[in-house]
């Protein structure tokens, strides 16, 4: 805040090509790619922005397999020593069908644990964001592709470039 | 099966700009009003909701002696319909995951409503179990609580493991289809003209905002997501398959069950995705992105489920024949000159015979004839589901106790009932989600268009 004239750029393109393009300008002059917004998503990008914090499937694997553990430990506790029940002479502790129910849960806990971690690492829910208020944010979700790009010193030279490279509207950042 | 080189094929070529994608699919729900079929269709599925609820009301009250079931055949309609309706709901999300994560890219036009099917399936079959329990308001003791009795579940109950199983499914289900939906809801949030439109879809969406890191966290859980979901379906149904097989039964404790089962699943669930495709196709006028090809793919996948169908009887009639155990032969032969056999025969022609014209492209390709075998692909498999009941209670172990079902007045109401509650559950969601996944439709008129 301190320096308004660094103050972000983004970029509106029609094309996802248009985008890619002009984020290598971008970057080949040394500017700061923030992010970009697309109404699918772009392979070219997966590797252009610095990777978020993304544990998703860390996290799922922590809470299906511990779900699982905690479900067969249950059974086995009920079955073995707080409620023994002599079935057909089956043996107490019948681990191959109590194999059955953990698998179902520490699947059903993994999804639970997934979703949350995804929320977390997009930093959602958030329903108001700065980027809601520029010009055409409402089309990223349907037929434009947006760049946010921090320049490195004035913001003029990056807004030609982003114009020669095919930005319909370039617009600056506040908040 | 990808577009490559070639022209494209899962999306009408006038159609490939992002922005006539958006419009093709929510504006129907945004800018349109319902029409008066809708209403219509609406009105024409109130009595048979208004069945439903009063067939588990009445059983609820008077008694599973409402059903036909007899000391002898002891299940019936409700095991069924909760079979019939599981394996339709098993589709969706194993259609939709499998064809993820082996790359079909044209599942984007079919995926979501596949996966709402899951949800109304799945839902409509989670309430058989319990009304066929003999005292349902018990149906909670099969979750393991602390209580006062200090009663645990029996842990190697079949029914204990259907009531994990479908809690599982259901819940990862709803995730999974919410997940996929939530960048469709954002195209909602911006593409409402009302206040209303804006608050809720906004609300639903959570503030997803498209942006690439987002994108790149979405694309990692939902491909893990889809993942999980292949074995918990095939899980599920084999559980659904193993509430026979783990039986002393003849004809029942057969090893093939799980997986015909699973089969079985994906060939009804097959048929009623193409059932719902025809009609969405036709009401939200989706000429666009559902195409020819769809149905032909489609076609083709319901054509290998009928012969792995066809192959699972044959072997469990030779299974019969070479265990050699009396009973089970028995039962086998019962199937062909029983009391049941017509029904019988009616199966094998639903579900092998008359399905062997999808070998012809035509048939494919006409949306009628395709319809008419989805439709009796559908009845031959409630066929099969009520046969593996009452052949094997009706002419079990003991001769003395042989006897036949009889379908009553219940029965029926809890067969026919839950099919408008099914189409009701649809025509309010036409009406108010996207029924088709709009940036995955985006994305292949992307490669497609960069393809041509």
């Amino acid at each position: 805040m301190s320096r308004p004239s660094t103050k972000p750029l983004l970029a509106e393109f029609e094309t996802p090509d248009a985008l890619v393009r002009a984020l290598r300008l971008a970057r080949a002059d040394g500017h700061r790619l923030l992010d970009a917004f697309t109404p699918f998503p772009l392979e070219e990008l997966s590797g252009a922005l610095e990777p978020a914090r993304n544990p998703v499937r860390p996290v799922m694997a922590l809470a299906g397999f511990g779900a699982a553990a905690a479900m067969y430990g249950l059974q086995w506790y009920s079955a073995v020593y707080a409620y023994p029940l002599n079935s057909g002479g089956r043996p107490l502790h019948s681990w191959p069908v109590f194999t059955l129910v953990p698998f179902e849960f520490g699947v059903l806990a993994a999804a639970v644990a997934g979703f949350a971690a995804m929320l977390w690492s997009c930093g959602l829910p958030r329903l108001n964001h700065p980027v809601h208020d520029m010009p055409q944010f409402e089309r990223a979700s349907q037929d434009r592709f947006l760049l946010l790009v921090a320049p490195k010193d004035a913001p003029a030279p990056l807004r030609r470039r982003l114009e020669e490279a095919g930005a319909l509207l370039v617009s600056e950042m506040h908040g | 099966m990808t577009g490559g080189a070639q022209a494209p094929r899962w999306i009408v070529p006038a159609q490939l700009s992002h922005g006539a994608i958006s419009a093709a699919i929510a504006d129907p729900i945004q800018k349109r009003g319902p029409g008066r079929l809708w209403f219509y269709a609406l009105l024409a599925t109130l009595p048979f909701v208004l069945v439903t609820l009063g067939a588990i009301g009445a059983v609820l009250t008077v008694g599973i002696g409402l059903s036909g079931v007899n000391t002898t055949v002891v299940w019936g309609f409700s095991i069924a319909n909760y079979v019939w309706w599981i394996g339709i709901g098993n589709a969706g999300t194993l259609i939709s995951s499998m064809l993820l994560l082996t790359r079909q890219r044209w599942r984007a036009s079919i995926n979501r409503f596949a996966e709402a099917m899951t949800l109304f399936a799945a839902g409509i079959a989670g309430i058989f179990p319990i009304i066929h329990l003999g005292r349902p308001l018990y149906a909670y003791w099969l979750a393991p609580y602390p209580n006062t009795m200090e009663l645990w579940p029996q842990w190697r109950s079949a029914l204990v493991w259907d009531f994990w199983a479908i809690l599982s499914y259901i819940l990862f289900s709803a995730l999974f289809w919410f997940t996929g939906l939530l960048p469709d809801l954002a195209t909602m949030r911006d593409r409402a003209t009302t206040r209303a439109g804006q608050v809720i879809y906004g609300a639903l969406a959570l503030g997803w905002r498209n942006s690439a890191r987002h994108w790149q966290v979405y694309e990692t859980y939902h491909k893990t997501m889809a993942a999980l979901a292949v074995p918990l379906v095939c899980s599920v149904h084999s559980i659904v398959g193993l509430d026979f097989a783990a039986s002393l039964m003849p004809g029942w404790q057969e090893s093939i069950f799980p997986p015909y089962f699973v089969v079985g699943a994906m060939y009804s669930g097959f048929a009623m995705v193409v059932v719902i495709a025809i009609f969405i196709r036709w009401g939200l006028n989706l000429q666009a992105v559902i195409t020819p090809a769809h149905f032909d793919v489609m076609g083709k996948v319901m054509l290998f489920a009928s012969v792995v169908m066809t192959l699972s009887y044959a072997t469990e009639w030779f299974m019969a024949w070479y265990g050699g155990e009396p009973a089970d032969r028995d039962v086998v032969r019962y199937f062909f000159v029983g009391d049941y056999r017509w029904l019988y025969y009616a199966l094998i022609a639903c579900n092998c015979v008359v399905p062997q014209a999808l070998w012809f492209p035509f048939a494919r390709r006409n949306l009628w004839v395709l319809a008419g075998i989805s439709v009796v692909i559908n009845i031959g498999m409630w066929f099969e589901r009520i046969l593996i009941v009452w052949n094997t209670l009706s002419h079990g172990h003991a001769m003395s106790l042989w006897r036949t079902y009889h379908t009553s007045l219940y029965d029926l109401a809890i067969l026919f009932g839950p099919l408008g509650l099914f189409v009701l559950g649809f025509l309010v969601l036409v009406r108010i989600l996207p029924v088709i996944s709009m940036h995955e439709v985006r994305q292949i008129s992307h490669d497609e268009g960069a393809a041509a």
